[in-house]
């Protein structure tokens, strides 16, 4: 049933549809009334067996969630910011330990200095843990992803925690209209979870232990399997649930007019208005194309080999930065497509910490690029000229 | 179809009620059948400081979610924000503030210069209701039964019904009736502009 929710909502509700054990969280805006729409639920005796805790930090949340995953849970969290970066430790754990933790992170800027606003900097610090990441555009990719995402988490060819990462404000504070799943139907997608393995007191074991030179190596090789695997359990899911929602979403990437000469790689809540905007600039004769990155990791690397070898330019609209070099998302582009493209990239810091993203505002990047008045090479966007003052 | 789309900007303090204010409208517009989209411009929010929250309202799904920088319509829920905001900044010619404020049209016209910028002013004592009806001067239920009876976009039917599916028991009962007072005296007002 489509109706107008906020966008948490359209994450809580999705959850409780697909029947978690163990929701665990400590809350952080803009992640709050997720976990406050699912401890009402929980109140309210709509989640069935599942638990509910509230841990005392996202160290805590993160650290139960492991502990129940180990021991055959379903599990849920969802956070932020300086709550992701205080979870790692735990996180980069549960990947190693190959435990099937969904989380939703609600995309935030991190400190210093302290913003609550959204970029993309909190998820791209979990880059290299052995997270599967999928950026969504809007409420109802977000609602429509936790299913998949569980979907392909628990899949015994991946195995690993799987992070929904959604733009913070934009996204969750916005009231918007949202097709509704029904339950049955996200039962006949989503099987109960089934775990390869997990410990009881009469079968203890022990999960992520010491693992000497001899050993380590290997477990590590297996999760890059893993994650490789991932790429095709996910595009089944994908697929699959094109076809039981009638929402079909695409695969690792979107591409909006693949002939174009010029293209703009974005991830997340911005590529709606960017559609409107490539398609104006169309109008005015500019041969320009949209790619939307839906999977970030695995990284969709034959996807963008193919969608490029023509391509002249390409500019990365990057929400973060690897500070000494540049956006991450233009930092991994330019690696999987080396050899395969001579496109030029240019590589923009756009929207950090909030800052908005008007629509002449990404025109006139675009527009500029197009007409020559840009160098190929990283540059931030949208910022006022200022002289640092060190006393 | 005629493509509509309808930018509204909201400027109150935190409060009153001007996130739910565009909430409500994105609610019952969509039961209207238009596309919706509402959000807030987050601050530090305290209660009583500036606060702006937005909403969009289309025959086609809405997409663009950077701010609205060009409003059809500003809605004002609290007169004091205007003396330190600049309210009908980026407000398109011909568009329309709608604002709470205790003194007439004609007054808020040359203070906001309607005439040099060549826009539409629609004042109501939505504190005064909101006194009278709910006894706290929340004035978010009054401005969006006013926008309604200024723009006719959303009937009065529909924001009642959401207004009651929004709020509870009495709340709702007498947010209703605070809807169809600010409703029917905008229509008036407006009514007497043309």
């Amino acid at each position: 049933m489509k109706k107008v929710v906020r966008g948490f909502y359209s994450v809580a509700y999705s959850v409780k549809l697909c029947r978690p054990n163990v929701i665990c969280a400590y809350p952080i805006t803009p992640q709050t009334e997720i976990v406050e729409n699912l401890a009402a639920m929980y109140a309210n005796g709509e989640l069935g067996e599942a638990e509910y805790i509230t841990a005392e930090s996202e160290f805590g949340a993160a650290s139960i969630l492991v502990g129940a995953s180990a021991a055959g849970a379903r599990v849920f969290t969802a956070t932020c910011s300086q709550g992701l970066i205080l979870m790692s430790e735990v996180l980069f754990n549960a990947a190693g330990m190959r435990l099937p933790i969904v989380l939703v992170n609600t995309n935030r800027a991190l400190s210093a200095p302290l913003s609550i606003w959204n970029d993309h900097q909190d998820s791209m610090a979990m880059r290299d843990a052995g997270i599967m990441q999928v950026y969504v555009e809007n409420n109802q990719e977000a609602h429509d992803m936790i299913p998949q995402a569980y979907k392909v988490a628990e899949n015994k060819k991946v195995l690993l925690p799987f992070m929904v990462c959604m733009d913070g404000y934009k996204l969750t504070h916005a009231y918007e209209p949202v097709d509704l799943l029904e339950q049955e139907m996200v039962d006949s997608f989503l099987p109960p979870y089934e775990p390869a393995a997990y410990m009881t007191t009469k079968k203890p074991l022990a999960f992520g232990c010491y693992a000497p030179p001899h050993i380590y190596m290997e477990f590590r090789v297996a999760m890059q399997q893993a994650m490789e695997r991932a790429k095709d359990v996910m595009l089944d899911v994908f697929k699959e649930w094109a076809e039981v929602s009638g929402r079909d979403w695409g695969g690792h990437i979107t591409v909006d007019f693949p002939d174009s000469k010029i293209f703009v790689v974005a991830m997340g809540s911005v590529v709606g208005l960017l559609r409107k905007v490539v398609e104006e600039l169309r109008n005015e004769g500019l041969s320009v194309g949209l790619i939307k990155i839906r999977t970030f990791r695995p990284f969709p690397v034959e996807e963008m080999r193919e969608a490029l070898k023509d391509a002249e330019k390409v500019i990365v609209l990057d929400r973060s930065v690897s500070f000494g070099y540049e956006g991450p998302v233009s930092i991994e582009l330019k690696s999987a497509i080396y050899g395969y493209s001579s496109a030029e990239i240019y590589s923009f810091a756009v929207g950090l910490g909030g800052r908005d993203m008007p629509k002449d505002f990404l025109a006139k990047i675009i527009r500029d690029v197009g007409e020559g008045k840009e160098k190929p090479g990283f540059a931030f966007k949208g910022y006022q000229e200022f002289e640092e003052v060190i006393p | 179809m005629v493509k509509i789309l309808i930018e509204v900007r909201f400027h109150g303090r935190g409060g009153q009620g001007a996130v739910t204010a565009a909430d409500l409208l994105a609610v019952a517009g969509f039961k209207e059948g238009y596309y919706t989209l509402s959000f807030p411009m987050f601050g530090a929010e305290k209660r009583g400081t500036p606060v702006v929250s937005f909403l969009r309202i289309s025959d086609e799904p809405i997409v663009a979610r950077d701010e609205v920088y060009n409003p059809d319509y500003v809605v004002v829920l609290d007169p004091t924000v205007m003396e330190t905001v600049n309210v009908v900044s980026g407000l398109k010619r011909g568009g329309m503030l709608i604002a709470n404020y205790p003194k007439s049209s004609e007054d808020l016209k040359k203070k906001v210069k309607a005439d040099e910028l060549g826009i539409k002013v629609a004042t109501i004592n939505a504190t005064k209701m909101a006194m009278e009806v709910l006894g706290r001067p929340i004035t978010n239920t009054a401005m969006v039964g006013a926008f309604g009876g200024a723009t006719r976009l959303i009937s009065l039917e529909t924001l009642v019904e959401v207004v009651k599916e929004w709020f509870k028991g009495e709340l709702a009962e007498k947010n209703a009736k605070l809807v169809e007072e600010a409703y029917r005296y905008m229509m008036e007002v407006c009514r007497n502009e043309d």
